[in-house]
């Protein structure tokens, strides 16, 4: 069987699984569609959450980014894992124990507020819209680069099969079809990076094999810091980002994880808030696997990829030095790689520095070694290569020269991964609208059958908006995602930990917080990704902190303002404390007080 | 907490949620407990302690600093200290911290008679 043979039938197979579970599962109440019926097994739970949050971004792109950045790229692995203890710790269990739906019941019950609830209902979807582009984006490409279809057909069947299970099965569709997407996506993740790591260190533990020794007895991290610096690149493990960035950046990632949203509602699905707490503990194990697998990947294809590729020569007609391998040209054809020859001598040079400006523009027509044209303006550097980041984890199993249905196997896992994703996030859209806008603002005596009827349409729309989002991307989607964790981290966050800590925190502090920690965040944003984001514009960066981790601060302004307001005005009503009274205990004592 | 007051507006009880909680919420404030103060303060104090190491790990040791625990090996492998615990040993701890945590507030619970069933 061929590759594209294999693939299909691992991705209908696999897709075939998840239709087939959404039919058993399907939801009868608006309590199974919002929450899975709050009976889902916490190391179910905690299986769905790993596939909740690991996206597209996080199987495709991740070993990627932190192949390309080094240490740098360690703010995404401590960011993205550390956020589970604060989960744990601060929210799950309180959460769970207060017992409704979703972010924007808590917020609204908590500061008795309808204003409250709608700020939240907006910033819940704006957050869950702004990621799902990117994951509706990421099906239609899988699509296009293992099965050669076009990337508008990939979008549509990835909305079809979202569309069958978050709209029949609502929250407990989705959290059964996670855990089988969970285990392919894992799998599929583990099979090469054991191979490589074979290949590369001899050891099959890729975390082990990451701090192992290259043949020869080198290490492999001073072999790949000796590289970089030979090519003029900054050594792999010392990174070159200001040390205060790199701390804003990580605060800012773990407070937005804590406070995203399509996680946090994970936690409203198990029985008990004994079960809050363990489920949060088996999904971070569960992410572990892949987070700590990520950087050992990104070592072993930095390393393979400059040492298979730099000082090759293009075409082997070429003369006395080696060619390139095949899977260069292979991944050249499907624009990820380009190459120009500066200096015409027919061999790669890979060095520091972009080789031209910005992404390539292929042309018609084929060089003087064959390789492909590219109209880009030439840069002054020697640099001759560009190579994209998701290429890392895609062409891993042709490096290491896996079977075809290991590749079959990769797609249909990096398929799961964004699957998964953009069902939990569309499940936020949805339960926004029929239950927080619709049941507790707008139409309180909505029937339990007319709520649920009005989640599904709910969720159809957002299947759809969602989908058209994936077709026509707009150009602003990977700056937007600063937002979702900034907005995430300078709103919900602070909002809830003050509403479960602080029995004083009243509905004036908590709103003017969250407002001035989102008017802040957001201006900040905008102003450096869209108005002053050219060159030379991060010298204008406060405290050199980049939009990225501005998040950090928004979260710390909103603290202030919101602890500063409520002294000043009076205390929320009894029964609201009362209330945080109630969630701050797992169950009433049995003991004489 | 049947019904909930929202700025003035009362809203009816919401059908499904009374079941959603497994046991009645204490009434009044003047009423709590003594053993739920008590279980609140070791609450924060457990948590006060797990987020010092939440924060050594990862900020501490794999940021702050990284330059110094970088001139450290760990003996029989490639790896830098402070790089090691920026890329692994962060995460590794995390996933102990909150095992750590579930154990130790499920003895809390029942400590202080809060557990549930």
């Amino acid at each position: 069987m061929s590759v594209r043979d294999w693939t299909y039938a691992i991705v209908v197979v696999s897709f075939a699984l998840y239709i087939g579970i959404a039919i058993w599962a399907k939801a009868k109440t608006t309590k199974d569609f919002y929450v899975a019926g709050a009976d889902v097994s916490p190391l179910a739970n905690g299986m769905a959450t790993a596939a909740d949050w690991m996206s597209a971004a996080s199987f495709l792109g991740m070993a990627g980014i932190i192949a390309f950045q080094g240490y740098d790229g360690s703010v995404y692995l401590m960011g993205w894992t550390g956020g589970y203890v604060l989960l744990a710790l601060l929210l799950a269990p309180y959460l769970r124990k207060f017992g409704k739906f979703t972010v924007p019941d808590f917020i609204g019950d908590r500061y008795y507020s309808q204003s409250a609830r709608i700020v939240a209902v907006f910033c819940a979807i704006f957050v869950s819209f702004t990621y799902v582009a990117g994951q509706m984006r990421g099906v239609g490409i899988v699509f296009s680069r293992f099965l050669e279809v076009p990337v508008t057909t990939g979008v549509l069947i990835g909305m079809a099969i979202v569309f069958f299970y978050a709209v029949l099965g609502g929250m407990k569709g989705i959290t059964y079809t996670q855990v089988a997407q969970y285990c392919v996506l894992i799998f599929a993740y583990l099979v090469p990076a054991i191979f490589i790591s074979i290949m590369i260190t001899g050891n099959p533990i890729p975390q082990l094999g990451f701090g192992g020794q290259v043949a020869g007895g080198e290490w492999l991290l001073d072999k790949l810091d000796g590289l970089h610096q030979e090519l003029g690149f900054a050594a792999y493990t010392e990174g070159s980002k200001a040390m205060l960035d790199v701390f804003c950046i990580t605060a800012a990632l773990m407070v937005g994880t804590a406070g995203l949203p399509h996680v946090i509602i994970r936690f409203y699905t198990v029985p008990k808030v004994r079960d809050a707490r363990i489920s949060v503990g088996w999904a971070l194990l569960f992410i572990s696997i892949l987070y700590t697998t990520a950087p050992a990947v990104a070592v072993f294809a930095r390393t393979n990829l400059i040492q298979e590729v730099e000082g090759r020569a293009y075409s082997a007609e070429a003369g006395t030095a080696k060619p390139v391998p095949a899977w260069f040209k292979t991944w050249e054809g499907t624009d990820l790689i380009a190459w120009r020859d500066k200096n015409d001598d027919g061999l790669v040079q890979y060095r520091a520095g972009a080789p031209f400006e910005g992404k390539p523009a292929f042309v018609e027509g084929l060089g003087a070694n064959g390789e492909r044209l590219v109209a880009n303006a030439k840069t002054d550097n020697d640099n001759e290569l560009y190579v994209d980041r998701d290429i890392m984890v895609l062409a891993n199993p042709e490096i290491a020269n896996l079977p075809a249905w290991v590749i079959g196997l990769v797609a249909a896992g990096a398929l799961a991964a964004a699957l998964s994703t953009a069902a939990g996030l569309l499940l936020v859209v949805s339960s926004a609208i029929s239950h927080d806008l619709l049941k507790r603002a707008l139409r309180p005596d909505i029937t339990e059958k007319g709520e649920l009827l009005a989640a599904r349409v709910s969720a159809a729309v957002a299947v759809a908006i969602a989908g058209v989002l994936g077709i026509y991307p707009p150009d602003y989607v990977a700056a937007v995602v600063a937002f979702a964790f900034g907005l995430a981290a300078s709103s919900f966050f602070p909002a809830i930990i003050m509403g479960i800590f602080s029995r004083r925190m009243n509905k004036q502090g908590a709103v003017t917080g969250m407002v001035c920690g989102i008017v802040f965040t957001a201006s900040y944003i905008i102003y450096f990704k869209f108005i002053d984001s050219g060159p030379g514009s991060q010298d204008r960066w406060w405290w050199g902190i980049s939009p990225e981790g501005i998040g950090a601060v928004g979260m710390l302004l909103n603290f202030a303002v919101a602890l500063t307001i409520s002294k000043l005005t009076p205390p929320p009503p009894q029964h609201v404390q009362d209330m945080v009274d109630s969630i701050r205990i797992p169950a009433a004592s049995r003991k004489e007080g | 907490m049947g019904h909930c007051r929202v700025d003035g507006l009362s809203l009816p009880p919401v059908g499904n949620t009374l079941e959603a909680y497994p046991h009645p919420p204490l009434h009044h404030m003047s009423n709590k407990p003594q053993a739920h103060t008590d279980y609140w303060r070791a609450n924060l104090r457990i948590l006060g302690c797990l987020l010092a190491l939440w924060f050594t790990v990862s900020f501490g040791f794999g940021i702050l600093l990284v330059e110094p625990l970088n001139s450290i090996r760990i003996p029989g492998t490639g790896f830098k200290l402070g790089f090691w615990f920026a890329q692994q040993g962060s995460i590794y701890a995390f996933v102990l911290i909150i095992f750590y945590y579930v154990r130790r507030m499920n003895r809390l619970d029942r400590e202080h008679g809060v557990q549930e069933d």
